[in-house]
């Protein structure tokens, strides 16, 4: 009995077995359904058209596997989408003011981050080129972000925790910058000028002669401080340059740690003038055949500003020129006619300059800058002393790719790819060794064109020790044909392509209609944890608890003097107190915290005609000062739709006259 | 040989002490659970009730609910909460000290204890009964006074419901049966003792 027992159940799960491996075999041996077929043939879809939707195509309710964060150019803002799908997911506010964010439009911890507290006149927009992750051991960590704004010389600070500014700081020194660069344990960040300006700041009257003089160019390393969240200006500082335009950095990692390298272009000097019929700058700037790559050993530079080796020069630490040279922190290299872009190579080995006017991506071996400045290998000095290692000497390679090259990126099979701005193309090309074998060394793989006028390229985690392939985006300049025009002013074109195979493919289209992106990086998604609300009663600028939060049963209204403090809650669908009553006159201090502490349950705070809009997530706690000066019944109210009862939520502020 | 009488007092004090042990470790659990699916809820809204507190998303449950102007759930059964932790340690040493106890106090004394998981029961009912009748009727939605599902499902506006007992309350539970247990094994065990002695007047006599 109970062997025949065993047995049948044997054979009923022998069954199910056979059933659920039919059924897998049936899903699998599937072809499209009819309607599927016609669709794709309705559209006209090419195979690789059709394998390049599904790849990026990411479900309802699914999430992509990469962040990438790019620059939102003249926007002043940095843009973050999902890869593959290029769905853009946050626009976060930085150096604009962002209304949805509450970001510059009445908070007073946006607009104390925006320096409009201290700076005059308020600077109501950045030009955003380069985002830098920080990194751990040359990795990213995905826990802050850092970008400059070319035209006010600034650096910010963004915390990943919750995607939000936290710090702008300003370069009292420089005149423009070009890019933010972090070291590989995010120890500094480093700022590059790009125009030269008169140095110290000042006036100077524009001549040549006081140009080479009193004009100089400046590289910042901006000290941060993790445990504060904080870039630390005391302990920054600056190294004087030569009045060449300094251009795109990149930080040694690895073998190469403790040096970072730059370009530059206009080792000419030129300063135009083209009205009195001189050349102007672009053809005075590209006179010459060469430019110089500049080395520097910030390690060596640390040690230098610790032993007092500086000038304090509006309240920044400055390496002068002359003590750098003297301290074999600085040398030049000769590099192709205005080169652009800068990369460094995973391991450290290798520095990557695009040639821009040469079709060369040209390539420099660490070791051989080493050996160089060992052995003196100079060919010169240059008009203000500094040591101009032999081009032979220290170029491993030069790899002609095609015309305009400026940005690389790297990917985890030794490949590099290349931005060919005037072939609007992406080159794809292999490394030396170690990275290949000689016989595959140096060797242009595959060129894909793009559409058009391809800028910065950016492939996953391209520019760390460790990057991961897969996708590379190319943010171009141009779209011309490839969308439906929108007027004069055509977005710009970011173009998704597959690198995991040996030949690149390209799989999407992205417009962006919100500012000329520049620079981008793609990060793993797991890499970056950010919270779901805040902790309760949290203020978003210390990101510590705010010391004016309240709870339910502690709001009140405090008037002390002309002052009237109100402390008020923010709830589903309501605000306590909700209706304030002032005199003209006073200053009122909206102290606000949103005391829900569920995800997504967001409130804003907006009063009529007083240019103020706060958005308040779950556990935010923010403050509003304003002079009440038009007397009057002013509605204030929600502007983040909260629940069925969202325009119910409101009050008055009453200003008796 | 060990004597029978021995056996019988060790045994009387260590099952109920199980019992107030079992009871105790409920202290810090969830006895009931409510679990509120919506479409813009996606994981579900989870109410936990302990003895002594209400955990989970009971602060969003408690947003959700002025809507209906119902009371908020952290502020329901005040005096239970307080009382709970003596409450449930005098329960348990009575049910211990009546293990060394005769005749009627033996089962007096552990009544609480046996009856515990009931009166939860009941005064859990009693308090949705008077959520679901004690609305305001000033709330901006209006819902006919209703009687919470206490166990299964149930529906309130676009909320699905589902309410279970957790894991304090088959602790409590459990101290229960292992005291009715002990109860009815000492009956057994006195039955034996009083046939292997001899005779009720025997052991009555002593």
């Amino acid at each position: 009995m109970r062997w025949s027992r065993l047995a049948s159940l044997v054979v009923v799960m022998l069954a199910l077995v056979l059933a659920g491996a039919l059924a897998g075999q049936a899903q699998r041996s599937t072809t499209l359904p009819q309607d599927v077929q016609s669709l794709i043939e309705a559209k006209g879809l090419t195979p690789d058209q059709v394998r390049a939707a599904i790849q990026t195509y990411v479900p309802p309710g699914k999430y992509d596997e990469y962040l990438m964060f790019s620059s939102g150019g003249q926007g002043g803002q940095v843009l973050v989408f999902g890869v593959p799908s290029m769905r853009l997911l946050r626009v976060i506010g930085v150096f604009a003011p962002e209304p949805w964010q509450g970001y510059g439009v009445g908070s007073e911890e946006t607009e104390t981050i925006l320096n409009w507290r201290t700076k005059d006149p308020r600077l109501a927009w950045g030009d955003t080129h380069h985002p830098a992750l920080s990194e751990t051991n040359g990795e990213y960590d995905g826990k802050w972000l850092f970008i400059n704004d070319k035209a006010g010389s600034r650096i910010a600070v963004i915390d990943l925790r919750d995607f939000a500014t936290k710090q702008i700081v300003q370069n009292p020194n420089a005149v423009s910058n070009h890019g933010a660069v972090v070291s590989p344990n995010t120890e500094y960040v480093l700022e590059v000028t790009q125009y030269a300006g008169p140095f110290p700041f000042r006036y100077v009257p524009l001549t040549q002669e006081n140009y080479n003089r009193h004009f100089r160019g400046l590289a910042t390393f901006w000290k941060f401080d993790r445990g504060k969240g904080r870039i630390d200006v005391s302990k920054s500082f600056q190294i004087e340059l030569p009045p060449y335009w300094q251009d795109l950095a990149d930080f040694g990692k690895l073998e190469s740690y403790g040096w970072a390298f730059w370009n530059s272009f206009n080792s000419e000097r030129a300063i135009g003038g083209t009205l009195e019929k001189k050349p102007p700058v672009e053809v005075g700037a590209s006179a010459r055949d060469m430019d110089y790559l500049h080395i520097v050993n910030w390690k060596r530079a640390e040690e230098l500003v610790a032993q007092g080796k500086y000038t304090v020069i509006n309240g920044m630490k400055v390496i002068r020129l002359k003590d750098a040279v003297e301290a074999g922190i600085l040398y030049l290299a000769p590099e192709p006619k205005s080169p652009h872009g800068l990369d460094v190579a995973p391991r450290g080995d290798y520095i990557v300059v695009g040639g821009k006017l040469d079709p060369n991506a040209t390539v420099y071996s660490f070791r051989k800058i080493q050996e160089a400045i060992r052995s003196k290998a100079f060919s010169g000095r240059d008009d203000y002393g500094i040591p101009i290692l032999k081009f032979d000497a220290v170029v491993a390679a030069q790899v002609k790719l095609g015309l305009g090259p400026l940005h690389t990126m790297f990917d985890d099979k030794g490949n590099a790819y290349t931005s060919l701005f005037l072939d609007s193309a992406v080159a794809k090309w292999t490394l030396g060794p170690p990275y290949n074998p000689p016989e595959r060394a140096w060797k242009l793989v595959q060129k894909l064109p793009v559409q058009y006028n391809i800028g910065h390229l950016t492939a996953v985690e391209g520019d760390t020790t460790k990057p991961g392939g897969k996708y590379l985006v190319a943010l171009n300049k141009w779209s011309v044909d490839q969308y439906r025009n929108v007027g004069p002013l055509l977005p710009q074109n970011f173009q998704l392509v597959d690198i995991s195979g040996e030949e690149m493919k390209l799989l999407s289209n992205t417009p962006v209609g919100i500012g000329e992106p520049h620079l981008a990086q793609i990060v793993r998604m797991d890499r970056v944890k950010s919270w779901e609300v805040y902790p309760a009663g949290t203020n978003p600028l210390t990101m510590r608890p705010d010391p004016n939060a309240v709870k339910a049963g502690q709001q009140r209204i405090v008037r002390e003097g002309r002052t009237v403090r109100v402390y008020m809650t923010a709830m589903r669908s309501h605000y306590v107190p909700d209706r304030v009553r002032v005199k003209r006159g006073d200053t009122v201090i909206f102290h606000i915290t949103n005391i829900e502490r569920t995800k997504d349950a967001i409130h804003g705070f907006a009063i009529d005609r007083h240019n103020v809009n706060l958005s308040l997530e779950p556990g935010k706690t923010e403050t509003v000062v304003l002079r009440a000066e038009r007397p009057g019944v002013y509605p204030f109210y929600c502007t983040e739709f909260c629940s069925a009862l969202h325009l119910e939520m409101m009050g008055y502020l009453e200003i008796e006259p | 040989m060990r004597s029978p009488k021995v056996r019988a007092g060790r045994g009387a004090v260590g099952m109920p002490l199980l019992a107030a042990v079992l009871l105790a470790a409920s202290l810090v659990l969830p006895y009931w659970q409510l679990t509120l699916y919506a479409p813009q809820y996606p994981g579900g809204l989870r109410v936990f009730v302990h003895l002594t507190h209400v955990a989970g998303d009971a602060q969003e449950v408690t947003t959700l609910n002025h809507y209906i102007g119902m009371k908020p759930l952290e502020e329901a059964a005040p005096v239970e909460r307080a009382v709970a932790v003596p409450v449930v340690l005098v329960f348990g040493a009575l049910a211990v000290l009546s293990g060394t106890l005769r005749g009627p106090w033996r089962w007096l004394l552990r009544l609480p204890l046996v009856l515990f998981p009931l009166g939860f029961f009941a005064d859990l009912a009693a308090w949705l009964w008077y959520y679901g009748h004690s609305m305001d009727p000033a709330a901006p939605i209006r819902l006919e006074p209703f009687m919470p599902a206490i166990l299964g499902r149930g529906v309130i506006a676009q909320f699905r419901t589902v309410a279970s007992f957790h894991v304090g309350f088959y602790l409590a539970l459990a101290a229960s049966l292992v005291a009715l247990y002990d109860l009815w094994r000492n009956r057994v065990q006195q039955e034996r003792v009083r046939v292997r002695i001899g005779g009720p007047a025997e052991v009555a006599a002593r």
